[in-house]
Protein backbone atom coordinates (compact mmCIF):
# COMPACT_ATOMS: atom_id res chain seq x y z
CA UNK A 1 0.00 0.00 0.00
CA UNK A 2 1.08 3.38 -0.84
CA UNK A 3 2.11 5.51 1.76
CA UNK A 4 1.26 9.14 0.42
CA UNK A 5 2.68 12.70 1.74
CA UNK A 6 1.11 16.22 0.89
CA UNK A 7 3.09 19.12 -0.72
CA UNK A 8 1.45 22.26 -0.05
CA UNK A 9 2.45 25.73 -0.82
CA UNK A 10 -0.56 28.78 0.21
CA UNK A 11 -0.48 31.97 -1.48
CA UNK A 12 -2.02 35.17 0.74
CA UNK A 13 -3.09 38.01 -0.28
CA UNK A 14 -3.28 40.98 2.00
CA UNK A 15 -5.25 44.64 1.47
CA UNK A 16 -3.20 46.97 2.91
CA UNK A 17 -4.79 49.70 5.15
CA UNK A 18 -4.07 53.21 3.34
CA UNK A 19 -5.92 55.71 3.02
CA UNK A 20 -6.08 55.99 -0.61
CA UNK A 21 -5.25 53.46 -3.60
CA UNK A 22 -2.59 51.94 -4.69
CA UNK A 23 -2.57 53.87 -7.81
CA UNK A 24 -4.63 56.84 -7.67
CA UNK A 25 -6.33 59.19 -4.68
CA UNK A 26 -9.39 57.44 -4.59
CA UNK A 27 -10.35 56.12 -0.74
CA UNK A 28 -9.10 52.86 -0.41
CA UNK A 29 -12.68 51.91 0.86
CA UNK A 30 -14.55 49.41 -0.85
CA UNK A 31 -17.60 49.17 2.13
CA UNK A 32 -19.40 52.21 0.00
CA UNK A 33 -22.45 52.52 -2.27
CA UNK A 34 -21.06 50.77 -5.58
CA UNK A 35 -18.73 52.73 -7.71
CA UNK A 36 -18.74 55.46 -5.44
CA UNK A 37 -14.57 55.46 -4.95
CA UNK A 38 -13.93 55.69 -8.59
CA UNK A 39 -12.01 57.85 -10.59
CA UNK A 40 -9.88 58.03 -14.19
CA UNK A 41 -6.79 56.08 -12.85
CA UNK A 42 -9.06 53.21 -11.49
CA UNK A 43 -11.78 52.92 -14.13
CA UNK A 44 -8.94 52.97 -16.72
CA UNK A 45 -10.41 56.07 -18.91
CA UNK A 46 -8.45 57.13 -21.69
CA UNK A 47 -5.00 59.10 -20.70
CA UNK A 48 -4.73 58.54 -17.07
CA UNK A 49 -1.82 57.92 -14.98
CA UNK A 50 -1.10 55.71 -12.53
CA UNK A 51 1.19 56.84 -9.90
CA UNK A 52 2.03 54.67 -6.28
CA UNK A 53 0.91 55.52 -3.01
CA UNK A 54 4.70 55.54 -1.18
CA UNK A 55 2.82 54.55 2.08
CA UNK A 56 1.60 50.91 0.66
CA UNK A 57 5.14 50.92 -0.55
CA UNK A 58 6.39 51.05 3.25
CA UNK A 59 3.84 48.72 3.87
CA UNK A 60 4.99 46.02 1.40
CA UNK A 61 8.84 47.01 2.74
CA UNK A 62 7.71 45.92 5.88
CA UNK A 63 6.68 42.80 5.64
CA UNK A 64 9.26 41.37 3.49
CA UNK A 65 11.58 42.61 6.36
CA UNK A 66 9.58 40.63 8.61
CA UNK A 67 9.84 37.84 6.75
CA UNK A 68 13.39 38.28 6.52
CA UNK A 69 12.93 38.31 2.72
CA UNK A 70 15.97 40.29 0.21
CA UNK A 71 14.90 42.92 -0.73
CA UNK A 72 15.44 43.96 -4.56
CA UNK A 73 17.20 47.43 -5.29
CA UNK A 74 15.20 47.58 -8.09
CA UNK A 75 11.95 45.83 -9.23
CA UNK A 76 9.39 46.33 -11.83
CA UNK A 77 5.46 47.14 -12.37
CA UNK A 78 4.06 44.55 -14.68
CA UNK A 79 1.03 44.44 -16.51
CA UNK A 80 -1.40 41.24 -15.56
CA UNK A 81 -3.25 40.71 -18.89
CA UNK A 82 -6.34 38.23 -19.16
CA UNK A 83 -9.80 38.69 -19.61
CA UNK A 84 -12.33 39.34 -16.67
CA UNK A 85 -14.01 42.30 -16.15
CA UNK A 86 -12.85 42.54 -12.43
CA UNK A 87 -10.16 45.22 -13.54
CA UNK A 88 -11.51 47.76 -16.28
CA UNK A 89 -7.76 48.05 -17.64
CA UNK A 90 -8.19 44.27 -19.05
CA UNK A 91 -5.03 44.07 -17.10
CA UNK A 92 -4.09 44.06 -13.39
CA UNK A 93 -0.74 45.81 -12.34
CA UNK A 94 1.40 43.55 -10.70
CA UNK A 95 5.44 42.03 -10.45
CA UNK A 96 6.90 39.20 -12.39
CA UNK A 97 10.47 38.75 -12.61
CA UNK A 98 11.61 41.46 -9.96
CA UNK A 99 9.42 41.37 -7.26
CA UNK A 100 9.85 43.80 -4.26
CA UNK A 101 11.13 41.19 -2.25
CA UNK A 102 12.26 37.47 -2.47
CA UNK A 103 13.78 34.46 -0.22
CA UNK A 104 12.37 34.49 2.89
CA UNK A 105 10.87 32.42 5.53
CA UNK A 106 9.05 31.88 8.41
CA UNK A 107 9.30 29.77 11.50
CA UNK A 108 6.28 28.48 12.74
CA UNK A 109 5.52 26.09 16.17
CA UNK A 110 3.62 22.60 15.35
CA UNK A 111 2.78 20.26 18.24
CA UNK A 112 6.24 22.42 19.88
CA UNK A 113 8.49 21.48 16.99
CA UNK A 114 9.64 24.56 14.97
CA UNK A 115 8.96 24.13 10.78
CA UNK A 116 10.46 26.64 8.80
CA UNK A 117 8.60 28.01 5.74
CA UNK A 118 10.70 29.41 2.76
CA UNK A 119 8.91 32.59 1.31
CA UNK A 120 9.73 32.27 -2.42
CA UNK A 121 8.18 36.13 -3.08
CA UNK A 122 6.18 39.30 -2.07
CA UNK A 123 5.02 41.14 -4.39
CA UNK A 124 2.59 44.26 -4.72
CA UNK A 125 -0.64 44.21 -7.02
CA UNK A 126 -3.67 45.73 -6.93
CA UNK A 127 -7.09 44.75 -5.24
CA UNK A 128 -9.61 43.64 -8.11
CA UNK A 129 -13.00 44.94 -7.95
CA UNK A 130 -16.54 43.07 -6.91
CA UNK A 131 -17.96 40.94 -9.02
CA UNK A 132 -21.91 40.08 -8.48
CA UNK A 133 -23.17 36.74 -10.52
CA UNK A 134 -26.83 37.30 -10.80
CA UNK A 135 -29.16 34.69 -11.45
CA UNK A 136 -28.93 30.57 -10.98
CA UNK A 137 -26.24 29.47 -9.33
CA UNK A 138 -25.98 31.20 -5.52
CA UNK A 139 -23.92 33.87 -6.73
CA UNK A 140 -21.31 31.30 -8.18
CA UNK A 141 -19.53 32.07 -11.26
CA UNK A 142 -21.49 28.90 -13.17
CA UNK A 143 -24.97 29.16 -14.49
CA UNK A 144 -24.91 32.99 -13.63
CA UNK A 145 -27.21 34.77 -16.02
CA UNK A 146 -24.84 38.40 -15.34
CA UNK A 147 -22.45 39.84 -13.46
CA UNK A 148 -23.07 43.20 -11.99
CA UNK A 149 -19.08 44.97 -11.02
CA UNK A 150 -18.55 47.84 -8.49
CA UNK A 151 -15.13 49.00 -8.74
CA UNK A 152 -14.49 50.78 -5.11
CA UNK A 153 -12.32 47.82 -4.33
CA UNK A 154 -10.32 48.11 -7.60
CA UNK A 155 -7.27 49.54 -7.01
CA UNK A 156 -6.84 48.85 -3.37
CA UNK A 157 -3.01 48.30 -2.50
CA UNK A 158 -3.01 43.94 -2.25
CA UNK A 159 0.27 42.42 -1.45
CA UNK A 160 0.76 38.95 -2.38
CA UNK A 161 2.72 36.57 -0.03
CA UNK A 162 4.02 33.09 -1.88
CA UNK A 163 5.18 30.34 0.35
CA UNK A 164 7.48 27.83 -1.21
CA UNK A 165 6.21 24.27 -1.31
CA UNK A 166 7.46 23.65 2.04
CA UNK A 167 4.30 23.06 4.13
CA UNK A 168 3.23 18.87 4.49
CA UNK A 169 0.24 18.84 6.81
CA UNK A 170 -3.29 20.82 6.69
CA UNK A 171 -1.93 21.71 10.45
CA UNK A 172 1.11 23.34 9.26
CA UNK A 173 -0.36 25.39 7.08
CA UNK A 174 -2.50 26.60 9.52
CA UNK A 175 0.26 27.66 11.86
CA UNK A 176 1.66 29.28 8.72
CA UNK A 177 -1.80 31.12 8.23
CA UNK A 178 -2.14 32.33 12.01
CA UNK A 179 1.50 33.14 12.25
CA UNK A 180 1.38 35.66 9.02
CA UNK A 181 -1.98 37.00 9.92
CA UNK A 182 0.06 37.44 13.36
CA UNK A 183 2.74 39.37 11.91
CA UNK A 184 1.12 41.76 9.54
CA UNK A 185 -1.26 42.58 12.46
CA UNK A 186 2.35 43.57 14.14
CA UNK A 187 3.45 45.61 11.59
CA UNK A 188 -0.28 47.47 11.86
CA UNK A 189 0.03 47.37 8.08
CA UNK A 190 -3.28 45.88 7.38
CA UNK A 191 -6.34 44.88 9.39
CA UNK A 192 -6.11 41.35 8.24
CA UNK A 193 -9.53 40.25 8.46
CA UNK A 194 -9.65 36.87 6.85
CA UNK A 195 -13.76 37.23 7.61
CA UNK A 196 -14.26 40.17 5.30
CA UNK A 197 -11.34 39.24 3.03
CA UNK A 198 -8.95 41.89 3.65
CA UNK A 199 -6.75 39.23 3.90
CA UNK A 200 -7.66 35.83 1.87
CA UNK A 201 -5.43 32.37 0.79
CA UNK A 202 -4.97 30.31 -2.26
CA UNK A 203 -4.02 27.05 -1.40
CA UNK A 204 -1.92 24.77 -3.85
CA UNK A 205 -2.35 21.30 -2.35
CA UNK A 206 -0.68 18.37 -4.43
CA UNK A 207 0.31 14.45 -3.23
CA UNK A 208 2.87 12.04 -4.03
CA UNK A 209 4.43 8.51 -2.63
CA UNK A 210 6.79 9.24 0.28
CA UNK A 211 9.91 9.44 -0.39
CA UNK A 212 8.81 10.72 -4.20
CA UNK A 213 11.37 13.45 -5.74
CA UNK A 214 8.70 14.68 -8.40
CA UNK A 215 5.82 16.50 -7.26
CA UNK A 216 2.41 15.45 -7.99
CA UNK A 217 -0.08 17.55 -10.14
CA UNK A 218 -1.71 20.18 -7.95
CA UNK A 219 -4.92 21.98 -7.48
CA UNK A 220 -5.56 25.66 -6.70
CA UNK A 221 -8.25 26.36 -3.74
CA UNK A 222 -8.96 29.80 -4.56
CA UNK A 223 -10.16 32.38 -1.98
CA UNK A 224 -9.96 30.49 1.56
CA UNK A 225 -11.16 32.63 4.15
CA UNK A 226 -11.11 31.34 7.30
CA UNK A 227 -7.77 29.58 9.01
CA UNK A 228 -10.33 26.27 9.68
CA UNK A 229 -11.66 26.33 6.07
CA UNK A 230 -7.70 26.49 5.21
CA UNK A 231 -7.26 23.33 7.38
CA UNK A 232 -10.62 21.75 6.02
CA UNK A 233 -9.61 22.44 2.23
CA UNK A 234 -6.20 20.82 2.68
CA UNK A 235 -7.43 17.78 4.42
CA UNK A 236 -10.45 17.50 1.30
CA UNK A 237 -8.28 17.69 -1.48
CA UNK A 238 -5.51 15.61 0.01
CA UNK A 239 -8.05 12.58 0.60
CA UNK A 240 -9.81 13.27 -2.71
CA UNK A 241 -6.88 13.18 -4.50
CA UNK A 242 -5.51 10.15 -3.09
CA UNK A 243 -9.14 8.47 -3.89
CA UNK A 244 -8.36 9.49 -7.37
CA UNK A 245 -4.78 8.45 -7.68
CA UNK A 246 -5.52 4.96 -5.84
CA UNK A 247 -8.69 4.27 -7.92
CA UNK A 248 -6.19 4.54 -11.12
CA UNK A 249 -7.16 7.97 -11.78
CA UNK A 250 -5.49 11.31 -12.48
CA UNK A 251 -5.34 14.46 -10.79
CA UNK A 252 -6.46 17.53 -13.31
CA UNK A 253 -4.16 21.02 -12.94
CA UNK A 254 -7.09 22.87 -12.41
CA UNK A 255 -9.08 25.60 -9.89
CA UNK A 256 -10.78 24.34 -7.42
CA UNK A 257 -13.43 26.17 -5.30
CA UNK A 258 -13.83 25.24 -1.42
CA UNK A 259 -17.79 25.47 -0.27
CA UNK A 260 -18.01 26.31 3.89
CA UNK A 261 -21.36 24.66 3.40
CA UNK A 262 -20.55 21.36 2.56
CA UNK A 263 -16.75 20.79 3.23
CA UNK A 264 -15.86 20.25 -0.26
CA UNK A 265 -13.99 21.73 -2.68
CA UNK A 266 -15.84 21.54 -6.76
CA UNK A 267 -13.66 22.29 -10.06
CA UNK A 268 -14.43 25.53 -11.07
CA UNK A 269 -12.03 25.54 -14.04
CA UNK A 270 -9.21 23.84 -15.90
CA UNK A 271 -5.63 24.96 -16.29
CA UNK A 272 -5.83 24.41 -19.90
CA UNK A 273 -2.22 25.04 -21.05
CA UNK A 274 -0.55 26.83 -18.61
CA UNK A 275 -2.23 30.21 -18.18
CA UNK A 276 -0.49 32.92 -20.06
CA UNK A 277 -1.14 36.31 -18.38
CA UNK A 278 1.18 37.96 -21.53
CA UNK A 279 2.95 39.93 -18.57
CA UNK A 280 5.08 43.11 -19.85
CA UNK A 281 6.91 45.59 -17.99
CA UNK A 282 3.89 48.77 -17.54
CA UNK A 283 5.62 51.65 -19.61
CA UNK A 284 2.97 53.74 -17.24
CA UNK A 285 4.64 52.98 -14.10
CA UNK A 286 9.00 53.65 -13.38
CA UNK A 287 10.98 51.34 -12.04
CA UNK A 288 11.06 51.02 -7.81
CA UNK A 289 14.46 51.56 -6.39
CA UNK A 290 15.35 50.53 -2.87
CA UNK A 291 18.04 51.82 -1.35
CA UNK A 292 20.29 50.29 1.37
CA UNK A 293 19.66 53.07 3.12
CA UNK A 294 15.77 53.32 2.58
CA UNK A 295 15.46 49.67 3.34
CA UNK A 296 17.27 49.93 6.91
CA UNK A 297 15.16 52.99 7.60
CA UNK A 298 12.31 50.65 7.69
CA UNK A 299 13.90 48.03 9.21
CA UNK A 300 15.15 50.14 12.26
CA UNK A 301 11.31 50.83 12.53
CA UNK A 302 9.87 48.04 12.60
CA UNK A 303 7.98 46.66 15.67
CA UNK A 304 8.74 43.58 17.49
CA UNK A 305 7.55 40.44 16.00
CA UNK A 306 5.32 37.92 17.89
CA UNK A 307 7.53 35.17 17.77
CA UNK A 308 10.30 37.86 19.56
CA UNK A 309 7.70 38.81 22.21
CA UNK A 310 6.70 35.29 23.34
CA UNK A 311 9.96 33.99 23.67
CA UNK A 312 10.49 37.28 25.63
CA UNK A 313 7.63 36.45 27.59
CA UNK A 314 8.45 33.38 28.57
CA UNK A 315 11.85 34.76 29.68
CA UNK A 316 9.54 36.94 31.82
CA UNK A 317 8.22 33.49 33.08
CA UNK A 318 4.47 33.22 31.07
CA UNK A 319 4.34 29.62 29.96
CA UNK A 320 4.57 28.69 26.36
CA UNK A 321 0.54 28.94 25.67
CA UNK A 322 0.29 31.95 27.67
CA UNK A 323 2.58 33.69 26.48
CA UNK A 324 1.01 32.78 23.04
CA UNK A 325 -2.06 34.18 24.02
CA UNK A 326 -0.31 37.58 25.76
CA UNK A 327 2.00 37.78 22.40
CA UNK A 328 -1.58 38.06 20.31
CA UNK A 329 -3.06 41.08 22.41
CA UNK A 330 -0.95 44.36 23.36
CA UNK A 331 -2.53 45.02 25.79
CA UNK A 332 -2.98 41.80 28.09
CA UNK A 333 1.13 41.79 27.32
CA UNK A 334 1.64 45.00 28.67
CA UNK A 335 -0.38 44.16 31.87
CA UNK A 336 1.65 41.03 32.53
CA UNK A 337 5.16 43.17 31.98
CA UNK A 338 3.55 45.84 34.19
CA UNK A 339 2.35 42.66 36.82
CA UNK A 340 5.68 40.93 36.87
CA UNK A 341 7.66 44.76 37.01
CA UNK A 342 5.53 44.88 39.93
CA UNK A 343 6.78 41.74 41.43
CA UNK A 344 4.16 39.01 40.82
CA UNK A 345 5.90 35.32 39.53
CA UNK A 346 5.50 35.52 35.28
CA UNK A 347 4.28 32.12 35.93
CA UNK A 348 1.15 33.08 37.84
CA UNK A 349 0.78 36.49 36.09
CA UNK A 350 0.33 34.49 32.66
CA UNK A 351 -1.92 32.10 34.24
CA UNK A 352 -4.42 34.64 35.77
CA UNK A 353 -4.10 36.85 32.40
CA UNK A 354 -4.89 34.21 29.98
CA UNK A 355 -7.32 32.24 32.22
CA UNK A 356 -9.62 34.54 34.45
CA UNK A 357 -8.88 37.78 33.04
CA UNK A 358 -9.73 37.13 29.22
CA UNK A 359 -12.89 34.55 30.19
CA UNK A 360 -14.17 37.54 32.23
CA UNK A 361 -13.70 40.46 29.75
CA UNK A 362 -15.12 37.59 27.03
CA UNK A 363 -18.33 37.45 29.22
CA UNK A 364 -18.68 41.19 30.13
CA UNK A 365 -17.50 42.16 26.50
CA UNK A 366 -15.03 44.65 27.41
CA UNK A 367 -11.55 45.43 26.44
CA UNK A 368 -9.45 44.61 29.06
CA UNK A 369 -7.87 48.18 29.48
CA UNK A 370 -11.63 49.29 30.30
CA UNK A 371 -11.52 47.11 33.74
CA UNK A 372 -9.93 47.74 36.86
CA UNK A 373 -6.73 45.70 36.53
CA UNK A 374 -3.83 47.18 36.38
CA UNK A 375 -0.13 45.20 36.61
CA UNK A 376 0.37 47.15 39.96
CA UNK A 377 -3.06 44.98 41.29
CA UNK A 378 -2.16 41.61 39.74
CA UNK A 379 0.81 41.84 41.15
CA UNK A 380 -0.66 42.55 44.92
CA UNK A 381 -3.00 39.85 44.05
CA UNK A 382 -0.51 37.02 42.99
CA UNK A 383 1.58 38.35 46.11
CA UNK A 384 -1.23 37.57 48.57
CA UNK A 385 -1.89 34.03 47.35
CA UNK A 386 1.78 33.21 47.46
CA UNK A 387 1.69 34.55 50.96
CA UNK A 388 -1.50 32.42 51.88
CA UNK A 389 -3.66 35.31 52.60
CA UNK A 390 -5.95 34.05 50.00
CA UNK A 391 -7.28 30.86 48.97
CA UNK A 392 -7.65 30.49 45.32
CA UNK A 393 -11.27 30.38 44.80
CA UNK A 394 -11.20 33.75 47.46
CA UNK A 395 -8.65 35.31 44.82
CA UNK A 396 -10.79 34.66 41.89
CA UNK A 397 -13.67 36.43 43.91
CA UNK A 398 -11.39 39.42 44.37
CA UNK A 399 -9.85 39.40 40.77
CA UNK A 400 -13.21 39.51 39.79
CA UNK A 401 -14.11 42.48 41.71
CA UNK A 402 -10.69 44.64 40.83
CA UNK A 403 -11.97 43.68 37.08
CA UNK A 404 -15.27 45.35 38.48
CA UNK A 405 -13.30 48.28 39.31
CA UNK A 406 -14.31 48.16 43.23
CA UNK A 407 -10.59 48.79 44.34
CA UNK A 408 -7.29 47.19 45.31
CA UNK A 409 -6.94 43.28 46.32
CA UNK A 410 -6.13 44.13 49.46
CA UNK A 411 -9.31 46.51 49.51
CA UNK A 412 -11.56 44.24 48.48
CA UNK A 413 -10.31 41.00 50.76
CA UNK A 414 -10.88 42.98 53.29
CA UNK A 415 -13.93 44.48 52.77
CA UNK A 416 -15.87 41.49 51.28
CA UNK A 417 -13.82 39.54 54.17
CA UNK A 418 -11.83 36.96 52.43
CA UNK A 419 -8.52 36.91 53.80
CA UNK A 420 -7.35 34.06 54.77
CA UNK A 421 -6.59 34.29 58.59
CA UNK A 422 -3.06 33.11 59.04
CA UNK A 423 -2.86 34.42 62.56
CA UNK A 424 -1.79 31.10 64.59
CA UNK A 425 -3.58 32.56 68.00
CA UNK A 426 -7.09 33.05 66.19
CA UNK A 427 -6.91 29.20 64.59
CA UNK A 428 -5.25 28.10 67.92
CA UNK A 429 -8.89 29.27 69.60
CA UNK A 430 -10.38 27.34 67.07
CA UNK A 431 -9.22 24.46 67.31
CA UNK A 432 -9.34 24.32 71.31
CA UNK A 433 -13.13 24.84 70.94
CA UNK A 434 -12.99 21.84 68.25
CA UNK A 435 -11.26 18.95 69.88
CA UNK A 436 -13.33 20.44 73.15
CA UNK A 437 -16.36 19.11 71.33
CA UNK A 438 -15.14 16.33 69.57
CA UNK A 439 -12.96 14.61 72.39
CA UNK A 440 -13.58 10.61 70.93
CA UNK A 441 -12.45 11.70 67.22
CA UNK A 442 -9.38 12.72 68.94
CA UNK A 443 -9.03 9.20 71.57
CA UNK A 444 -9.55 7.79 67.55
CA UNK A 445 -6.76 9.58 66.02
CA UNK A 446 -4.75 9.05 68.93
CA UNK A 447 -5.46 5.45 68.92
CA UNK A 448 -4.08 5.44 65.19
CA UNK A 449 -7.53 5.45 63.29
CA UNK A 450 -6.99 9.01 61.09
CA UNK A 451 -9.98 8.63 59.67
CA UNK A 452 -11.38 11.65 62.06
CA UNK A 453 -8.51 13.93 60.93
CA UNK A 454 -10.50 15.63 57.73
CA UNK A 455 -13.77 15.57 59.48
CA UNK A 456 -11.98 17.95 62.34
CA UNK A 457 -10.18 19.80 59.92
CA UNK A 458 -13.68 20.56 58.44
CA UNK A 459 -15.30 21.92 61.58
CA UNK A 460 -12.01 23.99 62.18
CA UNK A 461 -12.35 25.77 58.33
CA UNK A 462 -15.83 25.86 59.72
CA UNK A 463 -15.27 28.14 62.75
CA UNK A 464 -13.20 30.15 60.70
CA UNK A 465 -16.01 30.97 58.48
CA UNK A 466 -13.89 29.22 55.61
CA UNK A 467 -10.71 31.93 55.51
CA UNK A 468 -8.02 30.25 57.58
CA UNK A 469 -5.26 28.66 55.51
CA UNK A 470 -6.19 25.01 55.10
CA UNK A 471 -2.30 24.00 55.15
CA UNK A 472 -1.37 25.98 58.53
CA UNK A 473 -5.23 24.31 59.87
CA UNK A 474 -3.67 20.81 59.23
CA UNK A 475 0.05 21.94 60.65
CA UNK A 476 -1.26 22.84 63.34
CA UNK A 477 -4.23 19.97 63.98
CA UNK A 478 -1.36 17.29 63.21
CA UNK A 479 0.77 18.94 65.86
CA UNK A 480 -2.48 19.25 68.81
CA UNK A 481 -3.86 15.11 67.80
CA UNK A 482 -0.16 13.45 67.87
CA UNK A 483 0.05 11.31 70.74
CA UNK B 1 15.10 35.74 -41.99
CA UNK B 2 11.50 36.23 -40.87
CA UNK B 3 10.44 34.51 -37.46
CA UNK B 4 7.74 31.69 -37.05
CA UNK B 5 5.37 32.36 -34.80
CA UNK B 6 2.08 30.81 -33.38
CA UNK B 7 -0.16 33.38 -35.13
CA UNK B 8 -2.72 31.26 -34.17
CA UNK B 9 -1.86 30.86 -30.38
CA UNK B 10 -1.00 34.75 -30.50
CA UNK B 11 -4.91 35.25 -32.01
CA UNK B 12 -6.20 32.74 -29.49
CA UNK B 13 -4.57 34.35 -26.48
CA UNK B 14 -6.11 38.28 -27.78
CA UNK B 15 -9.13 36.28 -27.87
CA UNK B 16 -9.08 37.39 -31.79
CA UNK B 17 -11.39 35.72 -34.01
CA UNK B 18 -9.23 36.21 -37.21
CA UNK B 19 -9.42 35.58 -40.93
CA UNK B 20 -6.90 33.27 -42.87
CA UNK B 21 -6.23 35.65 -44.25
CA UNK B 22 -5.99 38.02 -41.70
CA UNK B 23 -4.01 35.00 -40.01
CA UNK B 24 -1.16 35.12 -42.81
CA UNK B 25 -0.98 38.99 -42.98
CA UNK B 26 -0.56 39.71 -39.18
CA UNK B 27 1.90 36.51 -38.91
CA UNK B 28 4.14 38.47 -41.41
CA UNK B 29 3.85 41.49 -39.93
CA UNK B 30 4.67 39.89 -36.14
CA UNK B 31 7.56 38.19 -37.74
CA UNK B 32 8.91 41.25 -39.28
CA UNK B 33 8.65 42.80 -35.53
CA UNK B 34 10.63 39.91 -33.93
CA UNK B 35 13.00 39.71 -36.59
CA UNK B 36 14.00 43.30 -35.87
CA UNK B 37 14.10 42.25 -31.77
CA UNK B 38 16.43 39.70 -32.92
CA UNK B 39 18.64 42.19 -34.81
CA UNK B 40 18.69 44.35 -31.42
CA UNK B 41 19.66 41.14 -29.52
CA UNK B 42 22.44 40.44 -31.67
CA UNK B 43 24.46 43.80 -30.49
CA UNK B 44 27.19 43.30 -28.63
CA UNK B 45 25.66 44.55 -25.33
CA UNK B 46 28.39 43.68 -22.70
CA UNK B 47 28.92 46.41 -20.02
CA UNK B 48 25.09 47.91 -20.94
CA UNK B 49 23.08 47.96 -17.95
CA UNK B 50 19.75 46.34 -18.62
CA UNK B 51 16.95 49.23 -19.03
CA UNK B 52 13.41 48.97 -18.03
CA UNK B 53 12.34 52.10 -19.11
CA UNK B 54 13.43 55.05 -21.55
CA UNK B 55 13.36 57.70 -18.26
CA UNK B 56 16.46 57.84 -16.38
CA UNK B 57 14.21 58.36 -13.34
CA UNK B 58 12.93 56.14 -9.94
CA UNK B 59 10.99 56.03 -7.13
CA UNK B 60 8.05 58.48 -8.29
CA UNK B 61 5.39 57.97 -5.67
CA UNK B 62 2.35 59.75 -4.02
CA UNK B 63 1.74 60.86 -0.53
CA UNK B 64 -1.24 59.00 0.93
CA UNK B 65 -4.49 61.26 0.81
CA UNK B 66 -7.24 60.69 -0.94
CA UNK B 67 -9.19 62.98 -3.38
CA UNK B 68 -12.24 63.90 -4.59
CA UNK B 69 -13.78 60.45 -6.93
CA UNK B 70 -16.03 60.60 -10.26
CA UNK B 71 -19.95 61.39 -9.42
CA UNK B 72 -20.99 57.26 -10.74
CA UNK B 73 -23.87 58.61 -13.04
CA UNK B 74 -20.84 60.71 -15.15
CA UNK B 75 -19.19 56.99 -16.02
CA UNK B 76 -21.94 54.92 -16.05
CA UNK B 77 -23.92 56.90 -18.00
CA UNK B 78 -21.34 55.59 -21.29
CA UNK B 79 -22.00 51.84 -19.98
CA UNK B 80 -23.67 49.86 -21.92
CA UNK B 81 -25.77 48.27 -19.40
CA UNK B 82 -26.20 49.49 -15.77
CA UNK B 83 -28.45 47.99 -12.89
CA UNK B 84 -28.45 49.40 -9.02
CA UNK B 85 -25.05 51.94 -9.39
CA UNK B 86 -22.93 48.76 -11.13
CA UNK B 87 -21.59 47.70 -14.31
CA UNK B 88 -24.14 44.86 -15.90
CA UNK B 89 -22.00 42.74 -18.05
CA UNK B 90 -22.56 39.22 -19.73
CA UNK B 91 -22.14 36.32 -17.45
CA UNK B 92 -17.92 35.61 -17.52
CA UNK B 93 -18.09 31.99 -18.23
CA UNK B 94 -20.85 29.76 -19.55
Amino acid sequence: MTVWEAVIGIETHVELSTESKMFCSCPADAEGEPNTACCPVCLALPGALPVPNGKAIEGILKIGLALDCDINESSIFYRKNYFYPDLPKNYQISQYTFPVCEHGHIEIDVDGASVRIGITRVHMEEDTGKSTHVGDGDGRIHGADHTLLDFNRAGIPLVEIVTEPDIRTSQEARAYGAELQRIVLALGVSDAKLEAGSMRFDVNVSVRPVGAKELGTRTETKNVNSLRSVQRTIDYEIDRQIKVLEAGGEVRLETRHWNENTGVTTSMRTKEESEDYRYFQDPDLLPLEVTPAWQSEIRSGLPELPAITRARLATLGADMIAAGVLADSSDLAALFEEAVEAGASGRAAGIWLTGEVVAYTRRSDVAVLETGLTGGRLAELTAMVEAGKLSSSAAKKVLIAVLEGEGSPEEIAESKELLQVSDITAIEAAIDHVLAENADAVDKIRGGDMKPFGFLVGQVMRQMGGRADPKVVRDLLTDRTAG
Amino acid sequence: MPVEIDIVKVAALARLALTEEELDTFGSQLGDILEHAERVQALPTDGVPPTSHPLPMVNAFREDVTAECLDRESFLRSAPDTAGGQFRVPRILA
